[in-house]
Order: structure tokens, then sequence, then C-alpha cells
């Protein structure tokens, strides 16, 4: 089954096309990546996706709904998350509060708007707090957590609310070479175990060769080149533009 | 001795002190009144301002709808005097909801200093608007129905509404802010854009918000015009450079963001600004600017947020010592 599905997606900003006729493909379960030079329109590409950007043209089918002409809160509770580049957590809030708050928020009642806080919730908080190796921080304002914490929190966050699909952008960017292995092994298990389908931007070739079933290319708004790592890493043109000669 | 038995036996205290003071100090149960009143406005304005990230300096426009509505009833409803005020005040609490609803669904979508811009006009626009309408008594203002008991009654009588009000207005904030609207509510004080990209129903939040402190100032509204008996537009019911400003400075003077401070805040204001009056008359407005100047300079996260910046362990935030050193391990 089709989890993702861009058609032809265009996005301007003024003279400058940001995505030219992107198409690409997400299957159920599976692990993509999106890789790119700078200014090559992956992090625009996402906003397109989970509703930030308006389209120009084209089309964006999540597990077979349009949802280009959603808004991001809406295509959120569709199962559909994105983490940022720049993270963002709730930096007056303790750890434990952010993973409480991100709660899914698919079934929407009043009751449960003015209700507590449920124990299990907190329960699968800290697990995922351990699961992420920040349990010992858990009472801690995470706007004091470095960076690369701060990151593991925003990554727990997103699986605090049982997303069908992530959109990674950059999740080893800022963290240590020693935490990247378990970060790796962590986006398998959460595919593998949790059933979730990862779109996942990454610089780090490393990372993202091991780490990814399938690759898209983009470079100048466009779409260079798509295929297995192995096809990726070969391709003349996306050596030329990205990789560069080793 | 317990935190909750300590706690408990500071509620009591609070209540019993409450409900004795008009009678040990009666000479002064009217500013005591005020004091309920200006706990009320802390806590309100702290709703959005605090805990959602949202200052507001239109708040006083739900306190002066609801006075208005409440007044009216009370002079064209045709019921007797107690009747009419019940009536009013639930009337005052209700027209401040839809108030705060009609107007949320247009002015929460600005953020930030823009939300700050939009709602300052409000508590002035209703000031000017109020003044030039003759069906509620235009620039020259309302009287409130005399009151049918004895002289100096009306003082005790509307003591213990104002009294109830703070309470009740406390309690509600607490059970709220114990549960997920307070999660949500900071979140999207911390980061609007993440908390939509998790999509939580920030629009409703926000709304809801806003209506829950309408509903406390709608109440408060009528109290006040009653205790006073005689509504100004622009010097009591809309009083933007008064009890508008009043709100906020309360709330930061305390501590925004948290439960306690805002009370803190109002109590230390009121008294204050009373001893202002009475020892400093003619300087009180030069004493009071010089005192904001002083809490914005050092106590910018208020006294509340001062002490917990200094024992941050005794509000919970700790790393945890055991969890680190199997960690570690």
């Amino acid at each position: 089954m089709i989890m993702l599905e861009t058609q032809n997606v265009r996005k301007t900003f003024g003279g400058i096309i940001a995505n030219h006729d992107i198409s690409l493909q997400v299957d159920e379960g599976s692990i993509v990546g999106l890789i790119g030079p700078n200014g090559s329109g992956k992090t625009t590409l996402f906003n397109s996706i989970v509703g930030q950007y308006p389209i120009d043209r084209g089309s964006i089918r999540f597990r077979g709904n349009e949802i280009s002409r959603m808004r991001v809160p809406t295509i959120a509770r569709l199962g559909l998350l994105r983490t940022f580049q720049q993270t963002r957590i709730y930096g007056g809030m303790t750890c434990v509060e952010n993973m409480q708050a991100s709660v899914q928020q698919s079934q929407h009642s009043w009751r449960r708007m003015l209700s507590d806080v449920r124990p299990e919730h907190t329960e699968k908080a800290e697990n995922l707090l351990q699961f992420v190796g920040l349990y010992s921080k858990r009472h801690l304002f995470a706007g004091d957590l470095s960076f690369g914490q701060q990151k593991l929190l925003e990554f727990a966050m997103a699986l605090m609310s049982e997303p069908k699909m992530l959109l990674l952008d950059e999740p080893t960017a800022g963290i240590n070479p020693t935490l990247i292995n378990g970060l790796v092994d962590r986006l398998q298990r959460v595919n593998a175990e949790m059933g979730i389908t990862l779109l996942v931007i990454e610089h780090n070739m490393n990372v993202i060769m091991n780490l990814a079933q399938r690759l898209y290319c983009l470079a100048h708004g466009e779409l260079l080149a798509s295929g297995t790592p192995e096809q990726i890493r070969n391709n003349q043109n996306v050596i030329d533009a990205y990789l560069g000669a080793h | 001795m317990n935190r909750t038995a300590l706690r408990f036996a500071l509620y009591l205290s609070i209540i019993a002190l409450g409900i004795a003071a008009p009678f040990i100090v009666p000479g002064i149960r009217t500013q005591l009144s005020f004091l309920w009143i200006m706990i009320v406005f802390a806590l309100t304005w702290d709703i959005l301002g605090g805990q959602m990230g949202y200052n507001s300096f239109g708040n006083v426009l739900f306190f002066g709808v609801g006075m208005y509505a409440c007044v009216l009833i009370q002079q064209h409803s045709g019921l007797s005097y107690f009747p009419a005020l019940f009536v009013g005040i639930a009337a005052g609490g209700l027209v401040a909801v839809a108030f705060a609803a009609l107007l949320g669904w247009g002015i929460l979508g600005l953020r930030g200093h823009y939300f700050a811009i939009g709602t300052l006009g409000l508590g002035i626009a209703a000031a000017e608007f109020a003044s030039g309408w003759d069906l509620i008594g235009a620039g020259s203002g309302l009287v409130t129905p005399l009151y049918p008991g004895a002289v100096g009654g009306r003082e005790t009588f509307f003591y213990f509404p104002c009294f109830i009000l703070a309470i009740v207005t406390f309690l509600s904030l607490r059970r709220l802010y114990r549960g997920r609207f307070r999660l949500a509510i900071n979140a999207i004080r911390d980061d609007e854009d993440k908390a939509e990209a998790m999509g939580l129903h920030t629009t409703l939040y926000k709304t809801v918000a806003w209506c829950i402190a309408a509903f406390f100032l709608g109440l408060a509204g009528p109290l006040v015009g009653n205790l006073i008996g005689f509504i100004d537009p622009r010097d009591v019911a809309f009083a933007s450079s008064s009890y508008g400003v009043w709100m906020l400075l309360m709330a930061i003077l305390g501590g925004k963001g948290t439960l306690w401070g805002p009370v803190i805040g109002a109590v230390v204001f009121h008294i204050t600004q009373e001893l202002f009056w009475t020892y400093l008359l003619g300087w009180q407005r030069v004493a009071l600017g010089l005192l904001v100047m002083l809490i914005v300079i050092f106590f910018p996260t208020g006294i509340v947020g001062w002490v917990r910046e200094r024992w941050p362990e005794r509000f919970g935030q700790r790393v945890d010592e055991q969890a680190q050193r199997t960690a570690d391990q």
C-alpha cells in the first residue's frame, strides 16, 4: 500500500522555483531517504507535505486522501507528523510535560480537553524517554537540554502521538558520533516494531545509505534521481551535483 | 506535618480569615472586597498572559461588559432587588463569554506583539462606545439600584460574593491547571507552530482559555458596579488605565505562569497601593510608577518566579540521580 505520494508538486517563492514538479512515493512500512545539496528544496517539500506551505500545483496523497488543501493540525491528526531541522520543543515545560502534551489528538472531546493526564500516558511518556535515553532528565525543563538532547526529545514527542508516518528533518545533525549509531538503531526499531513509515532528510551519507531502502535526490528544486542506495551511489548526476568524487 | 496537611491548613485559614475579616475590621471592608477582586483580575489575566503567552491588554472589556449587562437587567427586568441581582450577575458572566468567543475568533489569530496591540484598543474602544450610547447612560453613566437593606449593609453584603468569586476562581483554575488544559496552553506559549504541527486544536484551546477568563471577569464586573454604586464608562467599567493595566502588573509582580503568583502579586500590589494612597497622598501615582519599574527591573520573573529560580528542586525540576547512575554504568 502506498503511504504517501506526491505528484508534480510545484512550489514557488516569487520567481524562485523551490520544488519543480516533484513526484515521489513512499510505501507503507518503508524507510525512504531524501538527499540533496543545501537549498535544493528538501525542507520546502516537507513543509508542503505537512500543510505549512500551500502548493501551487500538483497533488499530495496520504493513505489515499488528498491532503494538499488541508491545514497543518488536520494533517497531523491524520497521523502524518514531522520533526524540525532546528529543533522545536516546549522549552518552559519539563520533558515529561512535553511528552504528555504530545498525546495523540485525533479523538477530541470537551471532557478530554478538561480532564487530567491519564496515568498510562505518563507511563508511556517515561517509557519513550527511556527509549531515547532521556529518562534521568525527565523532570528538567526541556529548554535547558542540549541541542542534541532536544532533538531526541522531539523525536520521542513525535512517537508519543503514535503517528503512522514520520518526516524527519536531519535527525542526526548536531548529535555526537557515538549517539548517532544509537539513533540509527532506534529509527530502525521504530520502523520495525512500531510500524511507523519514515521519510528522512539526511546529509550523513553513512547513516542514510544504511537506513533507507530507497532514496530520492533533489538538486535545484528538481528530482535528480531515485532508486536504491546502491543505484544512487553510482548515479553520475548525483555524484556531480551532491556526492562528489571520492 | 506533610505537605497535603499543610496546604489544607493554609486553605482553611485563608477561608476562615476571609469570612471573619469584614467583622474584625469593618472599616476597610470595601478595600478588602477590592482585594478579592484584584486577585480575580490577576488570576484571569494570567490564564492568557502567563500560561498561554498571549499578553492581553483588553481583558477589562469583559469586566465592563458584565457590569453593564447586570445593571441593565437590574434596572429593566422588573424583578425585585435580589432576584434581579442574581440574574444580572449570571447574565454578566454569560455575556462576557459571548464577547470573548466572538472576539477571540478574530483576534486570537494574531500572535505575540500583534495580539497585545490588537487587544490594546478593546477597552478604549468599548469605553468610547459606551460613553456615546444613550440607552446605557452614555457619558453620564448608570446608577445601580438602591440596596434595600440597612445603611452600611451593602458593603458587608457585597463583600461575600467578592470573596467567594476569588475562591471559586482560584479553585477552578487550580483544577484546570492540573490537567491537559494547562499542558496545551503551555505548549502554545512555548511554541505555537510546534503545537499545531503536533495536531493540537490550538484555536479551540485559545478561545476556551479566553472565555474562561472572560467568565470570571464578567462575574466580577457586576459586583464592583454594585459595590461602587455608580458605573462610569471610562473610570469604572472600562478602566483601561487602572484595572486594565493593574491586571498584568499584579500577575507579573507575583510571577506569571504560576497559580500562586497572581494571588501573591495582587495582595502585595493592593496593599502597597492602599498604603501609598494613605501615606503619600499626592505622590501615590509616582510611587506606583516607581514600584512598577522596580518590579520589572529586579523581579522580571515575579516573586514566585524568583523563588523558583533560587530553589528549582522545590518545584520538581531535578535530575533523577538514581536513573542517571544506572544510565552511566
